[in-house]
């Protein structure tokens, strides 16, 4: 069964004492989002022997931005690069716009893209070549016009005929943040887009995400360790612990529901097991 | 671009690729004169030698002329696999396979680019290496006339094999494979018997070196300069075995890039 945003699929799934809180909560009518930009099914990898991923459900509807928030080994790289098609799941099923991945992920790779302070744009070329570069992969039709609109939304002006690699480490996560963007993706993954940015900069970048996701109406699927970052960009949060959908609900909500005031505080609960021992005791 | 045409090969692609390779390529000199490097050394090398032989022996005087012709066309073969391997192995340093593996690029486009670029370094590595053989040693390669193109197509076919078996490795055990993208060919120079004919073999070695595609190109090589004979059926046996190879290569180049996807090397490729 599909796990999605107040939906009765999620009370199901949900741990027993959770489940009574969900249908207390659950707001009158509850929607299935009829085109969901990506559906995740039951899904499981298994690396020899260890489970990374083990068993989740959720659909992401069109035009939202959703958190996965766990700790490290929580699954959520591996379970963005089975929505990429980048790693094959050992059982489940994952659909990004309607195709099967990675059975169907050329219909609409296109379509999507991904940003990581831990996959590297190449250093040796300059930025315009990187993005020139790019721009035919992934087939850009006004390749200059298009690397021109971003470097004035993503203040790259200056540094487009400058080496890669000689760039600061803010400077990277912009020119990456451009290669995200070039196809105008209707899907965007984005694994710790703001990790070791100072906060400043991290700010400015998330300023940038929210606009392009606003503008563009895309769908952004966002893997963070950074709480602030996640209650100020996301409307939903899916908590992973151990490869497993730990909640999975508005920040808001979540806060409430737990009786804290950050989502740091929340995340805590879950990491240490404070939120399962909460719903016993109720 | 429509959907559809998303999903046939494209030049476009296959071009932005090369492109990115080229760019790298020039940014840097080291690499341009590592091309020529080798080569010239080798030729150096085997060109003394050749002048050696061929002043001190009646049949090697002969014999001695084949020594830099089958130096250069080892060349052609281990540079070529080189030029491959190495364009790949520039995406692992890099760190930039997962960029290329999330983009609408197809492994065929993906395998054209370093195919055309493994041509673009031969060229730059070996033409003014050959110039230099027939300035320095006498020994003009363009004097095979329509034999060379035979040479050269079945070289750089076998070159391609092995680098896109190399790469189908890379993919799956990371840069702890990138010995073979260095040594791997030089398992065929003693066994395709690059400077001396088949029958010097033990006879159950030779049926394994007739299985080597480069075999049937330095016996051609041999044919003809000693006996001034073009042997086609030696070249259209190495072409078929060129086409058993290349497209063995193939299925194991995509048999491996699935079993990367499997075990999630991709997203940690270079590492």
């Amino acid at each position: 069964m599909v796990k999605e945003s107040h939906s009765a699929g999620r009370i199901a799934l949900a741990k027993p004492a959770r489940r009574d809180h969900m249908l207390r909560t659950m707001p009158p009518s509850s929607p299935v989002a009829p085109t969901a930009a990506i559906e995740v099914e039951n899904l499981v990898k298994i690396f020899k022997g260890a489970t990374a991923v083990d068993g989740i459900s959720f659909r992401l509807a069109r035009g939202s931005m959703t958190a996965l928030l766990g700790g490290n080994g929580a699954g959520k790289t591996t379970t963005i690069a089975m929505i990429m098609g980048l790693t094959t799941p050992t059982s489940g099923k994952v659909s990004v716009l309607g195709a099967r991945m990675p059975a169907e992920r050329y219909r609409v790779l296109h379509r999507m893209n991904f940003e990581s302070p831990y996959v590297e744009v190449p250093m040796r070329l300059t930025v315009r070549q990187n993005l020139v570069v790019f721009a035919g992969l992934y087939g850009v039709e006004d390749v200059h016009g298009r690397i021109g609109v971003l470097a004035e939304q993503l203040s790259l002006r200056e540094l487009l005929d400058r080496p890669t690699g000689r760039l600061s480490a803010g400077q990277k996560t912009r020119v990456s943040l451009a290669k995200a963007l070039l196809n105008e993706p209707e899907v965007l993954l984005l694994d710790e887009p703001t990790a070791s940015l100072d906060p400043d900069t991290a700010d400015w970048v998330r300023a940038r995400l929210q606009r392009y996701r606003v503008e563009r109406g895309a769908t952004v699927l966002l893997a963070s360790h950074n709480m602030t970052e996640v209650e100020r960009l996301c409307e939903r949060v899916i908590m992973l612990k151990r490869g497993r959908i730990e909640d999975d609900d508005a920040p808001q909500r979540l806060l409430s529901r737990y009786g804290r005031r950050t989502l740091e505080e929340v995340f805590l609960d879950v990491a240490r097991g404070r939120g399962e021992a909460r719903e016993a005791a109720q | 671009m429509s959907a559809a045409a998303q999903t046939h090969f494209s030049y476009r692609r296959t071009g932005a690729l090369v492109l990115r390779y080229w760019y790298l390529l020039r940014s840097s000199w080291p690499r341009v004169l590592e091309l020529i490097y080798w080569p010239l050394v080798q030729v150096l090398t085997w060109g003394f030698i050749q002048f050696y032989v061929a002043q001190h022996s009646g049949y090697f005087l002969r014999a001695g002329a084949t020594l830099i012709g089958a130096m250069l066309l080892w060349e052609i073969l281990f540079r070529g696999q080189l030029g491959f391997s190495v364009s790949f192995l520039e995406e692992m340093w890099a760190r930039n396979l997962s960029n290329l593996m999330i983009s609408p690029l197809r492994p065929a486009e993906f395998i054209a680019a370093l195919m055309i670029m493994s041509l673009l370094r031969l060229i730059i590595g070996m033409v003014p290496v050959t110039l230099i053989a027939v300035a320095f040693f006498g020994f003009n390669i363009y004097g095979l006339g329509l034999a060379l193109p035979a040479f050269f197509a079945n070289l750089i076919l076998t070159s391609w094999a092995i680098g896109l078996f190399v790469s189908g490795l890379l993919l799956r055990n990371g840069l702890g494979a990138e010995s073979m993208a260095w040594t791997l060919t030089f398992l065929l120079l003693p066994l395709t018997c690059v400077y001396y004919p088949v029958a010097v073999l033990p006879h159950w070695v030779q049926p394994v070196s007739w299985m080597l595609p480069p075999t049937y190109v330095f016996e051609g090589l041999r044919a003809l300069l000693l006996d001034h004979v073009f042997r086609l059926d030696l070249m259209l046996g190495a072409l078929a075995l060129n086409a058993l190879f290349f497209g063995a290569a193939a299925i194991g180049f995509m048999a491996l890039l699935e079993s990367a996807r499997r075990q999630g090397t991709l997203l940690a490729a270079g590492e």
